[in-house]
């Protein structure tokens, strides 16, 4: 083979392998960016914010297979559902009445809750992996001289509007300028008139579906299963912290970093290892920069 | 007080019990006891990290599997199993230093995501490095221990000295908590603030805690070596620190006993719930959700309160209740 071509064809590879992990970060993000959101308006850790992705995926399947809903209502469906449950259910009656208890409980209560929620996909719906339809066409298209998957490109446009969307949301409206005066000083902003408490139930809402927009853009690719959500509850919150905890666009950060770094280490370093990059990742960042990459430091509060 | 005077009586009585339990029983009642035991001496161990520094650790699990490879790796080789035991621990301990000196830097939870990080990172290597671990496959057919002429080989000797390890455990526990140094934690507790303004270093007090309470983990999983013979990665994941973690949480985190009788409900629950089938886990989680939400503070912490509402005692403030003890 000619040096050139051989040339192209790693550099093809290379780009594939880019972007396809820039669409895995991206549904990463789109996990972060929802545990930052609670996190930041009611100081909740969710431990499971995994299996709030893992779920939503099941609640389209339900509309598809129980209901015999065609595919765009069954997205809906999933979504609304997700949103009820994973938003309005998950606050008014988990959060809320632990938080007088303080934040240690709440771990706790989220963490039987990501049992619960698991071991419920595995009675009602069933172990095995499901297969789970596709927004795209499985099809490869050609850009700027490399194939890449419709799938990868689809996924990544599709996250990154949802961050733009929310990012306007949130700097650009009176409602979304609430939210974050919520999140940043809710005494405060109470004195301002806002509704801090519906402010805080909007940030549920919110991460509710973003769970689910996360889930039915993952799940085509790696199957909808009741014990998908372990790894990717981990992967949330190291992409919140690698970016910066107090930051949503640290959070984007964080998530395709981790994305790419993935996918190169699986495909040019090792498999067996690929678990442990993340992790690596995330004591790094906590021994060099605590704040995150994008992060503020806080400074510290006793 | 009579509460106080009545505590070493009930301790006495305990010990008593725990020394009579397994005679007359089968195998399966011996090792499930024996289990209990251990599994209260890595939930005590958590204890001190979370009830009294008031940290996260989700990685109890994996300093159990810690201390449980290394005494494997070094009684095949031939070593006492004391001294692997004692390399385990000490292994543990510091790396429970390493692990802490940074999480503990920064507020927040950071440890438990650090600790999160470390058991996955454990249980990957355990399942690839297959040269040293075994992989899944594990390592297997640990010499249980002998001292002297007591042999441990058979179950219910066995017990007796998963026994005199957990008193010894327990007794080391009291003692700290009981010094100076122990009150030290107390107070940190209580009210970290004021721990601080009061000279206190309570970053380094908390990063003994985690550290300590880490290789109280490697004690039990040194014991798990040879009470299984078998270890494997899987035993060891982060299901199983998640495990441990509801030990204390259920028990009364913050309590000397709240860990005993939780690693009690967690390993007798499931078997008691096993008429549900698949829903157990539900069922289980359910429950914790319940316990959080109207009793923070453990089924001790449920007793304490059913205690005062059936005879409400004179409300005295902590610090002069301490004060007004002889």
């Amino acid at each position: 083979m000619p040096p050139d071509v051989q040339r192209k064809r790693t550099m093809t590879q290379f780009l594939q392998v880019l972007l396809s992990g820039l669409s895995t970060g991206a549904i990463y993000a789109l996990a972060a960016i929802g545990f930052v959101l609670v996190w930041q308006t009611a100081q909740t850790v969710n431990f499971a914010q995994g299996e709030f992705i893992m779920l939503p995926a099941f609640f389209v399947l339900i509309g598809l297979n129980w209901f015999g809903l065609p595919l765009w209502g069954a997205f809906a469906f999933g979504l609304a559902i997700a949103v009820l449950v994973l938003g309005y259910l998950f606050k008014r009656v988990i959060v809320q009445p632990m938080l007088p208890n303080g934040g240690l409980p709440l771990i706790i209560a989220t963490m039987a809750l990501s049992i619960f929620f698991k071991e419920g996909a595995k009675q009602f719906y069933g172990a095995e992996a499901q297969p789970f339809p596709s927004l795209f066409p499985q099809t490869m298209m050609k850009i700027a001289g490399a194939t890449v998957s419709v799938q990868d490109f689809g996924n990544l446009a599709v996250a990154i509007l949802a961050v733009v969307g929310l990012t306007f949301f949130l700097d650009r409206t009176r409602t979304g300028r609430a939210m974050q005066a919520t999140a940043q000083n809710p005494a405060v902003a109470e004195i301002l008139g806002v509704d801090t408490r519906r402010m805080v139930l909007y940030a549920f809402l919110i991460n509710g579906a973003l769970a689910a927009l996360a889930s039915v853009l993952i799940s085509p690719i790696y199957l909808a299963k009741f014990s998908s959500g372990e790894g990717l509850g981990l992967i949330a919150f190291i992409a919140a912290i690698v970016g910066g905890f107090n930051q949503i666009k640290g959070a984007l950060a964080g998530g395709l970093l981790i994305g790419v770094l993935d996918n190169l280490t699986a495909t040019y370093v090792t498999t067996q290892y690929r678990a442990a990059l993340p992790l690596i990742l995330l004591i790094a960042i906590i021994l060099w920069r605590p704040q995150g990459l994008l992060g503020v430091s806080e400074g510290r509060r006793v | 007080m009579t509460a106080s005077r009545l505590k070493p009586l009930l301790v006495l009585a305990g010990l008593a019990a725990l020394v009579i339990a397994p005679l007359g029983e089968g195998n399966y009642i011996v090792y499930t006891l024996c289990s209990w035991l251990i599994f209260s001496i890595a939930a005590m161990g958590l204890n001190l990290t979370l009830g009294y520094a008031g940290q996260i650790s989700l990685a109890q699990a994996g300093f159990m599997g810690l201390g449980a490879y290394v005494t494997a790796l070094l009684t095949l080789a031939g070593w006492p199993w004391l001294a692997g035991m004692a390399a385990g621990v000490l292994l543990c301990f510091c790396v429970g230093l390493a692990l802490g000196f940074p999480a503990l830097r920064v507020q927040g939870h950071f440890l438990a995501f650090i600790t999160l990080a470390f058991n996955s990172l454990f249980f990957l290597v355990g399942r690839n490095e297959a040269w040293l671990t075994g992989g899944t496959y594990g390592l297997s057919e640990m010499p249980r221990p002998s001292f002297g002429p007591f042999s441990a080989a058979k179950q219910l000797p066995f017990y007796y000295f998963t026994l005199t390890v957990f008193v010894i455990a327990a007794a080391l526990l009291w003692g700290v908590l009981r010094s100076p140094w122990g009150r030290a934690f107390k107070a940190l507790r209580e009210n970290p603030i004021r721990a601080e303004s009061l000279g206190l270093d309570t970053r380094r007090l908390t990063l003994l805690a985690f550290a300590i309470g880490s290789a109280y983990a490697g004690l039990a999983g040194s014991l798990v070596t040879p009470l299984v013979q078998f270890i494997a990665p899987d035993s060891f994941a982060i299901g199983q620190s998640l495990r441990i973690l509801l030990m204390v949480v259920v028990g009364g985190s913050g309590y000397f006993f709240g860990p005993l009788l939780g690693a009690a409900v967690v390993i007798l629950l499931p078997e008691a719930l096993r008429v549900t089938e698949g829903y157990y886990l539900m069922i289980y989680a359910v429950l914790v959700i319940l316990l959080m939400e109207f009793c923070p503070r453990g089924l001790i912490g449920l007793g304490a309160r059913f205690r005062d509402w059936l005879a409400p005692v004179h409300q005295v403030h902590a610090d002069l209740q301490q004060a007004s003890e002889p």
